[in-house]
């Protein structure tokens, strides 16, 4: 056994826990190999450490995610830019395992150092390396070679560039599906280094053969591809070459297929600007609308609002409205919720006099779906609605809304509705909330689930923030204190847990006179829980209260606590006793 | 019909009848050995090209079989001369490795004891030289990757393991912004940095768990199939189907569910469901009651309706209590070119061109003689054995297993009356005895049958010989040869013909 001077000590630990079989140190050291690197200097890195690494290709993945991702910068730790191809090696064989996370891993870390590279290191080591891949053996390596061809084809001689648009036609048309796959998500990228020359005549054939693919899987990948290719082509070969394929998709036997559509449109009229998207992307739209498959409807009802922006609100009327009219009744809950999640959006784009005439309406009939998640969709969307038409006239059919949706009986719901009460207030204005919503914000403080009660509470400090304390003293806060009486203790808790969420809100001299009479008589309640949430409170009111407050009423009632029988509650009230004294230490 | 699409070139003429012999045998039963549970075979597979087949026992244990003569073909060539006698080679196995896949559980939300037992195996592309299945039991599906390692020896480390328990450094080193300032004032120090060196002996398969698909199914899962798009595969349970991403193992897409809205009307469970070997958006599961629907995945994304139904036309005879159970149909498979399908119910072995759902295309009768023993069957629970079937690659014959440890192989083929019945012994046709068919007089309620196929085993009259407890369930054809793997209770039994 070599012996290692003391400093380098630490080194050679991580060195040799490169192979220790502890997973979590062979990962330590993995992570730490530029330390490792600088120890060895860059020449023994290279001749050493990289070769070593080269042959650890059967590690844990983990191990080799973390290999994959240190490679990807160590450039300066081999001497530089000139050497940067011996870092090839290693990530080569990393690229073709068959974890995938650590394939794209080091498919990253290749194009990071290739795109570093030199013009001639360029030619003489990855483009080789790039075409030992996508003659592999194995469909993992031929899939890895997909994503470095951009790399490789930038920068090398008109010969090999040739060489490599013809190896990734083979790869396009490979037996695998997997490398056929990614060869069409990878295709938008290779094309974006391609000249405009042999894009239309080479590239566009391979997507071509792509969109006409047995299978499903690579067809919808392909999809991307219409909207990637389309930037690059020019406007006319776009129209010519793209356009029909996004037709033809819209169309596709498999949902997937136009669901992928539906799902990629705003992109997808981008790449086919305006003019094609009103001619011939507006009529494919509308067949999504009304496909077969709620799927593609879910996904097409989504994009509606962000459709309609694209075009000008005669033709929005004119071909979409009618398609959202009969969303609005479709037979799945979750196109319907698709839908009223975005229509909000579209009162803006139409206008006052078109929300008022034809999308009013449907906001009222999803306002009383039978499903909560499309009310609850609607109601959190309606400061849009507010801004074009103001509330008054949905304002009729919204309270009957809320108020089903805060007695629906899956308490989830109830708990969605009460987070929307602060913005509603906000939008809705102080007159309409006193008459109906008051009563519901001291009914859900009752509730049979704990979360409801706790999110109650917290409704309160935030409408007492919404419209201030002189409101609350008289809206809020007398039916809160009512409720002290509770016969039930886990409700007289919910009192307490109210005022301390309110006390900073509503301030000194309110939570003095009013809160702290009921949290004393409260400390004398008979169970025990009770009267260690009450030394609890006291203990949170301090900082809101005077010192003389303090001395005179919460100290007497803390240390009546303090000699309770029960443990508990002695020792909340001992750690209240001393945060006082505490802050009368550091006031001193 | 015309089969002939499906054929490949075989050496000999291949309507002529097989002669089946005896191959090999893995563990084989000593007399009066007795079988243990946990070792009888309970799936078979075998891989895409041949080279290896994987059975699966109630244990929990998958056994992986390699092909001896696929490797290495400089040794295959003096063979050849010993046995020239034989001029066909036929594949023979070895034993590769085994691994235990599923240990028995408790679903403590359910009060259920998940058994360990496997309950199919499906084979996966191969990659980087590693073998790939996924095996499941009842509720769990697993992926195995099984790869040659080497068994590695690292010396010359840095330091001494004895050095670093008595200095008392610490063990895992820890930099400020990964700086060693004091290496660079050490250059002497570099140099006596070592890398560890790896130096391997010889390798062996180790397997390991690559994914765990858990928690998606309420029934028992009875099938998985991979689909041809190479990245998504199926499992299904009594009631429903999923779709799984290989690289995903948290969720799962339900694309079959045939749970009615109340249990009290539930009438007809999935008892088996296969993808189209070539067409990813197809798959065919077949029922309890004797029907077996084709799926196209791209008309929606929840298939319950189908787009074909394939059903025997009901039967114009008398219903007994046992139509209907014996109706069920137990296993399914594919023809290698996904144009025919196999079933199997209790009585018959059929086979289905998917081109024409009015009926099967070829029905043959795996033990009509059982036919008057439906009660005893019933009462001893063997009505609901569930037997499997398999399809030779070229498609010209079909196998199925029976009991008393019998087998029998069908030529589908137009024309073809091949038949043989086989044991899984070592003298596979000592019970071969083709007894001419008896003239239809009391079963004359079946005679809409093809009645080819219906000569029965052993002494005629003497069923009573049959030994229901000896049941051959499980079989699997060679992907592109005529070999048959079948399992006898713990024993694997493979011929060639």
């Amino acid at each position: 056994m070599a012996m290692v001077d003391e400093p380098l000590y630490p080194i050679a630990v991580l060195i040799d826990e490169l192979k220790n079989d502890d997973i979590q140190l062979r990962l330590n050291s993995i992570r730490r190999l530029s330390t490792i690197a600088r120890a060895l200097g860059e020449e023994r890195t290279r001749k050493e450490l990289i070769p070593f690494l080269s042959e650890n290709s059967d590690d844990d993945d983990e191990v080799l995610l973390a290999m994959a991702e240190e490679l990807g910068v160590f450039i300066p730790f081999v001497g530089g830019i000139e050497y940067a191809h011996v870092l090839l090696p290693p990530l080569e064989s990393l690229c073709t395992v068959e974890e995938t996370c650590v394939r794209e891993k080091a498919v990253d870390s290749l194009c990071k150092i290739g795109s570093q590279m030199r013009e001639t290191d360029l030619v003489d080591s990855f483009v080789p390396l790039v075409k030992r891949l996508a003659a592999g053996e194995w469909f993992a390596a031929r899939v890895s070679a997909c994503g470095i061809f951009h790399v490789a084809y930038q920068g090398c001689t008109d010969v090999l560039k040739t060489e490599l648009r013809s190896t990734y036609s083979l790869l396009c048309q490979d037996d695998m599906p997997m490398v056929r796959r990614a060869a069409a998500s990878n295709l938008g990228k290779f094309a974006t280094t391609v000249e405009s020359t042999y894009l239309i005549a080479e590239i566009m054939t391979m997507f071509d053969d792509l969109t006409k693919d047995d299978q499903d899987s690579v067809r919808l990948l392909a999809v991307e591809g219409c909207a990637a290719l389309g930037k690059l082509l020019e406007p006319q070969d776009c129209v010519a070459r793209i356009l029909p394929v996004i037709v033809n998709f819209s169309q596709d036997k498999s949902w997937r297929v136009r669901y992928m559509v539906a799902n990629q449109l705003y992109e997808l009229c981008e790449a086919v600007g305006p003019d094609c998207t009103k001619t011939d992307l507006v009529p494919a739209y509308v067949r999504l609308l009304r496909d077969n498959e709620a799927e593609v409807r879910i996904a097409a009802a989504g994009k509606v609002t962000k459709f309609c922006r694209l075009l000008n609100p005669e033709l929005a009327i004119q071909h979409i409205l009618p398609c959202v009219k009969e969303l609005s009744s479709d037979s799945s809950q979750h196109v319907r919720s698709a839908l009223a999640s975005v229509i909000m959006g579209m009162a803006p784009i139409l206008g006052k006099d078109s929300t008022i005439e034809h999308l009013l309406p449907i906001f009222l009939s999803l306002l009383k779906d039978e499903f909560p998640d499309v009310r609850l969709n609607i109601i959190s969307k309606l400061d849009q609605v507010n801004q074009v038409i103001g509330i008054d006239l949905l304002s009729q059919s919204l309270l009957p809304a809320i108020v089903e949706l805060a007695e629906d009986r899956h308490w989830r719901v109830r708990l969605a509705i009460i987070e929307y009460v602060p913005l509603l207030a906000s939008q809705l204005g102080i007159g309409f909330f006193d008459d109906k919503l008051g009563a519901l914000c001291m009914q859900w403080l009752q509730d049979k689930v704990y979360s409801i009660r706790e999110a109650a509470a917290n409704n309160l400090k935030r409408l007492a923030e919404e419209f201030g304390p002189e409101w609350a003293m008289q809206h809020l806060v007398p039916q809160v204190l009512d409720m002290v009486n509770n016969p039930h203790y886990l409700h007289r808790m919910m009192v307490l847990r109210a005022i301390s969420l309110m006390a900073p809100v509503m301030g000194s001299e309110i939570t003095c006179s009013k809160f702290l009479p009921v949290v004393v008589e409260a400390s004398k309640d008979r169970v025990p829980n009770i009267k260690f949430n009450v030394a609890k409170l006291l203990q949170s009111l301090i900082p809101i209260v005077d010192q003389s407050v303090v001395d005179k009423t919460i100290r007497q009632c803390l240390v009546d606590l303090s000699e309770d029988p029960d443990v508990d509650v002695r020792y909340f009230a001992n750690q209240a006793l001393n945060s006082i004294d505490g802050t009368t230490a550091a006031q001193s | 019909m015309n089969g002939g699409d499906e054929v490949v070139a075989a050496s000999a003429d291949p309507s002529l009848p097989l002669e089946w012999r005896f191959s090999q045998v893995f563990g084989e039963r000593g007399a009066g050995e007795e079988v243990q549970e946990v070792d009888i075979i309970s799936a078979i597979e075998f891989d895409n090209s041949g080279d290896h087949l994987a059975t699966g026992d109630r244990g929990g244990r998958v056994v992986l079989f390699e092909r001896t003569d696929a490797n290495n073909s400089s040794g295959g060539t003096r063979r050849d001369l010993e046995e020239t006698d034989y001029p066909l080679r036929h594949p023979e196995f070895r034993y590769k490795t085994e691994f235990q896949s599923h240990d028995p559980e408790f679903d403590y939300l359910k009060s259920l004891e998940i058994e360990e037992k496997i309950n199919k195996i499906r084979w996966c592309q191969t990659a980087n030289g590693a073998l790939f299945l996924l095996s499941t039991n009842d509720k769990t599906i697993k992926f195995w990757k099984v790869q040659d390692k080497k068994i590695k020896k690292i010396c010359d480390m840095n330091s001494d393991p004895s050095r670093t328990v008595g200095n008392g450094t610490v063990a895992s080193p820890c930099f400020v912004n990964g700086g060693v300032p004091e290496v660079n004032s050490s250059p002497g120090g570099i140099s006596s940095l070592r890398l560890p060196v790896v130096t391997s002996h010889e390798s062996s398969p180790v397997a390991r768990c690559r994914k765990v698909y858990a928690h998606a199914h309420d029934y028992h899962i009875n099938s998985i199939s991979n689909n041809s798009d190479g990245e998504t595969f199926l499992s299904a349970d009594d009631l429903r189907i999923n779709l799984w991403n290989m690289e995903i193992n948290n969720q799962s897409f339900n694309i079959v569910d045939v749970k009615p809205a109340k249990m009290e009307d539930l009438s007809e469970v999935i008892t088996s469901a296969e993808f189209h070997p070539t067409h990813c958006n197809m798959l065919a599961y077949s029922s309890s009651k004797g029907s077996i629907r084709l799926i196209d995945l791209r008309q929606s994304a929840l298939c319950d309706s189908h787009s074909k139904l394939f059903e025997e036309p009901e039967a114009a005879g008398p219903k007994s209590f046992f139509t209907e159970i014996i109706a069920s149909v137990s296993d399914i498979k594919f023809a290698k070119e996904g144009r025919y399908l196999l079933s199997r119910d209790y009585m018959t072995l059929k086979l289905w061109d998917i081109n024409m759902d009015s009926g099967p295309v070829a029905t043959f009768q795996v033990h009509e003689y059982l036919k008057p023993k439906l009660c005893d069957l019933y009462e001893n629970d063997s009505i609901f054995d569930k037997f499997e079937c398999c399809i030779s690659g070229n498609g010209l014959r079909a196998a199925t297993g029976s009991y008393s440890n019998l087998f029998r192989v069908f030529g589908v083929s137009p024309g073809s009356t091949e038949s043989a019945t086989l044991e899984a012994s070592r003298n596979p046709m000592r019970r071969h005895v083709p007894i001419p068919s008896r003239p239809s007089t009391a079963l004359s309620s079946i005679t809409r049958v093809i009645s080819r196929g219906s000569e029965s085993p052993g002494v005629d009259g003497n069923s009573n010989a049959l030994d229901y407890a000896t049941k051959l369930l499980h079989l699997a054809w060679h992907p592109n040869e005529n070999s048959i793997a079948c399992a006898a209770a713990n024993s694997l039994y493979m011929y060639y013909a």
